[in-house]
């Protein structure tokens, strides 16, 4: 099969998983009892049915689903200039001459009078994938060093604690990561701020910090280690497994036996070869870190998506619990695609099937 | 894991003539030589006791609220944390001090073994059960019951799993939780087994739900490689019926790796509930688990530190104690396997 008809039918099949799975999220939303205006102090009646009104909440469930589908999904094209209401917000909005493109209106906050989920999107998502960045590097650059070391002086000091490290890394979970690394370093040496992070909306592209500062990292060090420190783990041990297993292959003693430098034949043979499978778990590791932020983003008190997401489903506030999923869900499939792809690209040997 | 590599060399000596052993022998004898799995073995049976005399350990009740005690130190910790001094209340009677609503923090941390120990011995055996059968059905019918259930597994993987786990506990909290159900419904009954279970019934089964999959693949695996194996083409040849395949066969010679495998999750599973916990989704209070109290002492660690740092440690520990025991299986079972991850 083709490259192209490859990627083509990974994508169709991306399409259904999202639908499935916006579909369980919604079924389930909605059998979770109560509502988005209970209040312990009931509101009046007609103010309740005033807004089940405004927000659909009155129509049957296939119907609000139906109509959540079709704003996310269908681009609207129209020659009248957006309303600027709440309820008529788009995550992607240009115009070309005359004509407005719209596409994907995710719908209002119910408990925030003046956000849309897009506003959320905007604003806290990329404070998230910022976090998953960064602990993304920490990974990288404590775990792969750390096997490429262990593996290269297989049994020896080095090998042990490595792993040891590793074996750290995987039974120390964020949560006493956390508040451990806030109290030694936050509190008790005060070299670095306990809480919050050091960039603010707007971002450049929509994601980046806008200003790099010393700060901004003096702010991200913290809770990137503690995110990023069972990930650097995995990667250490499975760059290890893997480059113990290269530098047994016919092609290592190969090179070897031509006279190839050592250092050549480990930088040029072995860890090209070997970073193969540590380049492919990349992708999902960045997704699981990325949506996994809940619990850093609360010990570090970071303004991101996970927060949200949480007191959303206390809210009952339905549009932000089918975005966030929705978004994490796109977030984890991309990152598969992505993977099948590279495998591809980076192994000739194996085929699409 | 200094250990495995030693005893790797011990067993390379060369040794000419040795009984036949079976492998779970063989396995056994490599896993007792494994210092890291053995150490991990002790500290998982030490919990265990700790669990079954939780009563007797354990120096006060966990759930007892002294407002008199908030918060209350002993001598030795005010020493180790020369801060606290000028506003700790010092009580000796507290071996680890008390917590911000005067509750003894040893007994809650002796108690919070049942909360982590239950996870992790439920959580696998929920997997275990719906991946198996799961996995077996689609790998022994293959073809089109294959393509569909395993398609379904593809969307469950696509699903964010702690997403879907928070769902799931806030869909259980509000409809099982709080207020009383009608007696002989399916709701009183599932509220009252919750009850008997110290609010955990919820938990595993938001765990079940989402940690089936990937035993699901693994057994489907299994199954696949071995359902072409000439002993299985026997038994069909003498007419053995497909059920008799399937556990007299198939499952038997399958289930040793997926145990394994199994085993390696526990940590994931603890780690899900102190998650929960932490989030305030996770056992209901005054249940003490080892993720509620790093959550509440989450909030004092400028004050108190080691409010957090006890149940952390715990928490630590356990995960160690797990991930030794695992990566110790594996090695002995299968020592092809070794270090990797």
């Amino acid at each position: 099969m083709s490259m192209a008809r490859f990627i083509v039918r990974r994508i169709l099949w991306m399409f259904v998983v999202l639908f499935v799975v916006s579909l369980i999220t919604f079924v389930l939303m909605h059998a979770v009892p109560g509502g988005p205006f209970d209040r312990d102090k009931p509101l009046p009646q007609e103010i309740i049915d005033n807004l089940n009104a405004r927000y659909h909440l009155d129509w049957p469930l296939w119907k609000q689903y139906a109509q959540w589908v079709y704003d996310v999904m269908v681009p609207r094209v129209t020659t009248a200039p957006p309303t600027g209401s709440l309820l008529d917000s788009y995550l992607v909005e240009f115009k070309v001459g005359k004509v407005y493109f719209r596409w994907m209106n995710f719908g209002p906050s119910y408990t925030s009078k003046s956000r849309t989920v897009n506003d959320i999107f905007r604003d806290q998502l990329p404070v998230s994938a910022q976090l998953g960045v960064m602990a993304l590097l920490v990974a990288m650059v404590i775990g792969i060093p750390l096997g490429v070391v262990a593996a290269l002086k297989q049994n020896s000091l080095w090998d042990y604690v490595g792993m040891a490290i590793a074996i750290f890394g995987v039974s120390v979970p964020v949560v006493v990561m956390g508040p451990v690394l806030v109290w030694i370093f936050g509190v008790a040496l005060k070299w670095l701020p306990p809480t919050g992070w050091g960039a603010k909306p707007p971002f450049l592209l929509g994601i980046f910090p806008s200003e790099l500062s010393f700060d901004y990292f003096k702010y991200a060090l913290m809770p990137a280690i503690a995110l990023g420190l069972g990930s650097s783990a995995i990667l250490a041990r499975l760059t290890r497994a893997s480059l113990l297993q290269v530098i047994r292959e016919d092609y290592i003693r190969t090179a070897r036996a031509k006279g190839l430098a050592e250092r050549l034949v480990i930088t040029r043979h072995a860890l090209k070869n070997a970073m193969i499978p540590v380049a492919t778990v990349l992708g999902p590791m960045f997704a699981g870190l990325v949506t996994g932020t809940f619990v850093t983003e609360q010990i570090f008190g970071i303004p991101g998506l996970g927060k949200y997401f949480v007191t959303s489903i206390g809210n009952r506030d339905y549009p932000v619990i089918m975005g966030t999923i929705l978004l994490y869900a796109v977030v984890l499939v991309l990152a598969n695609v992505v993977v099948d792809i590279m495998y591809a690209f980076l192994d000739p040997r194996i085929r699409l099937a | 894991m200094a250990a495995v590599r030693a005893s790797g060399r011990a067993a390379a000596s060369p040794q000419l003539i040795r009984k036949p052993e079976n492998l779970w022998a063989s396995a056994l004898r490599r896993l007792v030589r494994n210092r890291a799995a053995v150490i991990g073995m002790v500290i998982i049976a030490i919990l265990f006791l700790t669990y079954i005399f939780a009563d007797r350990i354990a120096i006060k009740p966990y759930d007892v609220q002294i407002n008199a005690d908030n918060n209350a130190v002993p001598e030795w910790l005010v020493k180790l944390f020369p801060m606290t001094r000028g506003y700790a209340r010092v009580n000796n009677a507290y071996p680890l001090g008390a917590d911000s609503l005067g509750r003894d923090l040893f007994s809650r941390l002796v108690y919070g073994t049942r909360v982590s120990l239950t996870v992790a011995l439920v959580g696998p055996l929920i997997a275990l059960l719906i991946g198996i059968a799961y996995g077996s059905i689609s790998g022994f019918f293959g073809g089109r019951v294959d393509n569909i259930m395993m398609r379904l597994v593809d969307v469950m993987y696509a699903f964010p799993g702690i997403l879907f786990i928070i769902l799931l506990m806030a869909f259980f909290r509000s409809t099982f939780g709080g207020q009383q159900a009608a007696p002989g419904t399916l709701r009183a009954f599932l509220s009252a087994l919750d009850a008997k279970v110290g609010g955990m019934l919820f938990i595993f089964i938001g765990i079940g739900m989402t940690a089936w999959e990937g035993m699901a693949r693994l057994t489907r695996g299994q199954i696949l490689s071995l359902r072409e194996k000439e002993f299985v083409e026997a038994a069909r040849s003498i007419g053995a019926s497909n059920w008799r395949i399937m556990f007299r066969h198939l499952l038997p010679n399958a289930i040793g790796p997926l145990i394994v495998a199994e085993t390696l999750n526990i940590p994931g599973y603890i780690n899900t509930e102190t998650f929960l916990s932490f989030i305030g989704l996770g056992v209901m209070a005054p249940t003490p688990s080892w993720g509620a109290m790093i959550a509440q002492g989450a909030l004092s660690v400028r004050t108190y530190p080691h409010q957090v740092l006890f149940p952390g440690l715990a928490l630590s520990i356990t995960m160690f104690a797990f991930n030794f025991l695992g990566d110790g299986l594996r090695d002995a079972l299968d020592p092809r396997m070794r270090g990797t991850s």
